[in-house]
């Protein structure tokens, strides 16, 4: 599997990732050669298989629904980069 | 003092031979001097650690005294420790003081222990080498030119060099195991389940787990016996009661049925360290175990399978990176969409992006049968050869690394080859089980290390196993020359 530079963009973009124009040929380059690996799996038929999320094919434990974390805005918001009055502060979206 | 393992020293403390402000001083002292050279810690924390020092002499003093009380450790810096730096080897996160505390250190905490500092990782735990980490390599301390290993080379190379006498690490696919193996440490990474994840920044939700590093399989033990346990907060953490694992250390293991999987000792295994393994192999044959050949055929595409479903969580797990709410921002954003792509760009190391950008591939419409479903598929055989061949045997041994520890440089350029150092690890992780590296020898002055595979819960038994070979051997207390 080969990725071409446009791919990269492409992906790049989903995962909202800016990568700067002149590492795009390495990247297309390293991540066309771990696609390689991975369809090494292409060796082993697997029809029929059930898939295998987690090793304990474990489900969610229930719990009562009730409140148990009590409010730390501010003690979180210590790490945001930008707030003001308890608000996360991002560039204006809509115009 | 660094010569006597945690059992010694939990001892010593006991004993009032020294207190632990006096063993906390002399750690502190040895980081001062010899972090420089190894780069092993991203913070250390000397104010609190003497701080915390006192506190346990003085719960020593009044009879309070946890079973871990006045012990000095450091934690991988993938673990949040309140009012502390949490970096996880990234810039992006540079600036992050944790708001909480993990479920993993709060329990060590709550067992006495007195926090030393941060050890260094690869970024987001993403590598096998340490050489991913935003705050530089980690050396290896039996040889400065080459790689702890990785993802917890830090916590490797400082028990290592005796830098601390125990460190926590943390393994997705061998980065416990993998850096114990390069640096000649004892390294557990438990059953999925076992260790609560609460806290512990997430890389690959269903494979992450966190373990002890240490100089023996008993002070693993000890430390397994306060870190293990069901948490609330950790909703794939499992309801089991823990055992005493320091409790069945001496049994003898005499007619123990060991399988060794033919796909562990193949041609990709450096001959040197193939001789190395089997002379640990023989000790065990002395000690009256019984080594048998099995099969585990679906074993070598547990890495081509690992770097879809890894991949595929971290650029979920990733995606809360996004400059709003902590870590990094770049300074000048033009629009929401611009702050997002360039804060996560340059926030992100090289090696990070490249697995966020497979996992977003493999996960994208129309690629999901391809890749993902095909990868759990393959999951499923995998952990079913583990299951047929526990029906024949205790446990499964081999090496932990294809190699000792490589150059500094020498893959970095190289994804592929590096994801491929872990080619005896990953299938524990697909698999859910428990494994351990111990020291196994040198090859041209460099350690080897034998990994032990066990049935789901089943790290009472492995510590077992590894506390009997290190009776019989004294590989895990060599010591470099030069941290002596």
């Amino acid at each position: 599997m080969s990725l071409d530079a446009d791919q990269v963009r492409k992906i790049a973009h989903l995962a909202r990732l800016a990568i700067r124009e002149e590492d795009i040929p390495g990247y297309a380059h390293n991540l066309s050669n771990i696609l390689d690996l991975v369809e090494k799996m292409n060796q082993v038929d697997t029809d029929g298989i059930e898939p295998m999320a987690h090793s304990h094919d474990a489900v969610q434990r229930l719990r009562e629904d009730r409140v148990t974390e009590t409010n730390q805005r501010e003690h979180f918001q210590v790490n945001a980069p930008q707030s003001e009055d308890g608000l996360f502060l991002v560039p204006r979206v809509i115009e | 003092m660094h010569t006597k393992t945690l059992s010694e020293l939990k001892t010593g403390l006991a004993k009032a031979e020294f207190s632990s402000v006096e063993l906390t001083e002399y750690y502190l002292q040895r980081i001062e001097r010899h972090n420089p050279d190894l780069n092993c810690f991203i913070t250390t924390t000397a104010e609190l650690a003497r701080k915390l020092a006192i506190e346990a002499d003085q719960k020593r003093k009044k009879g309070d005294a946890g079973s871990l009380n006045g012990i000095p450790i450091a934690h991988k810096d993938i673990f949040c420790t309140e009012g502390v730096r949490t970096s996880c080897g990234s810039r992006m996160l540079d600036n992050f003081i944790a708001p909480y505390e993990s479920t993993v250190t709060a329990k060590l905490a709550q067992a006495g222990v007195v926090m030393l500092g941060k050890t260094n990782m690869d970024e987001f735990a993403m590598g096998s080498s340490n050489e991913t980490s935003f705050y530089g390599p980690v050396k290896n301390p039996w040889d400065f030119e080459r790689v702890p290993g990785g993802s917890s080379g830090g916590s490797a190379a400082a028990v290592a060099a005796r830098l601390a006498p125990a460190t926590t690490g943390t393994d997705t696919g061998g980065s416990i195991r993998q850096p114990a193996s390069l640096c000649n440490v004892t390294g557990l990474k438990p059953t999925y389940g076992r260790v609560s994840r609460y806290g512990m920044i997430a890389f690959a939700s269903s494979l992450d787990q966190g373990g002890p590093m240490a100089a023996t399989a008993e002070d693993c033990a000890l430390l397994l016996n306060v870190m293990a346990g069901l948490d609330a907060k950790d909703s794939t953490s499992v309801d089991l009661p823990v055992p005493d694992y320091s409790a069945n250390l001496n049994k003898s293991i005499k007619g123990l049925k060991i399988g060794l999987p033919k796909q562990f000792f193949d041609s990709g295994l450096d001959q040197n360290v193939a001789r190395s393994i089997q002379q640990a192999l023989d000790e065990y044959k002395v000690a009256g175990a019984k080594l048998m050949e099995i099969d585990l055929p679906n074993m070598p595409l547990s890495v081509p399978a690992y770097y879809v479903v890894a991949p595929a969580e971290c650029s979920s797990n990733l995606s809360r990176f996004d400059g709003v709410r902590y870590g990094y921002r770049v300074s000048d954003p033009q629009d929401l969409e611009d702050m997002y792509k360039r804060s996560r760009g340059e926030g992100f190391g090289a090696e990070v992006k490249r697995r966020i950008m497979i996992g977003t591939y493999a996960l994208s419409a129309g690629y999901y049968d391809a890749y993902y479903k095909k990868a759990q598929q393959l999951r499923r055989l995998i952990s079913d050869d583990f299951k047929q061949a526990f029906t024949k045997v205790d446990v499964i041994m081999g090496p932990a690394s294809p190699t000792t520890a490589f150059k500094i440089g020498e893959k970095s350029d190289d994804p592929v080859a590096m994801y491929l150092s872990d080619i005896y690890t990953i299938a524990v992780n697909l698999a859910g089980l428990p494994g351990i590296t111990i020291p196994a020898g040198f090859v041209q002055g460099l350690p080897t290390g034998l990994q032990i595979i066990g049935k789901h819960f089943d790290e009472a038994r492995l510590l077992n196993v590894a506390h009997q070979y290190q009776q019989r051997t004294d590989w895990h207390q060599q010591v470099p020359n030069i941290f002596k």
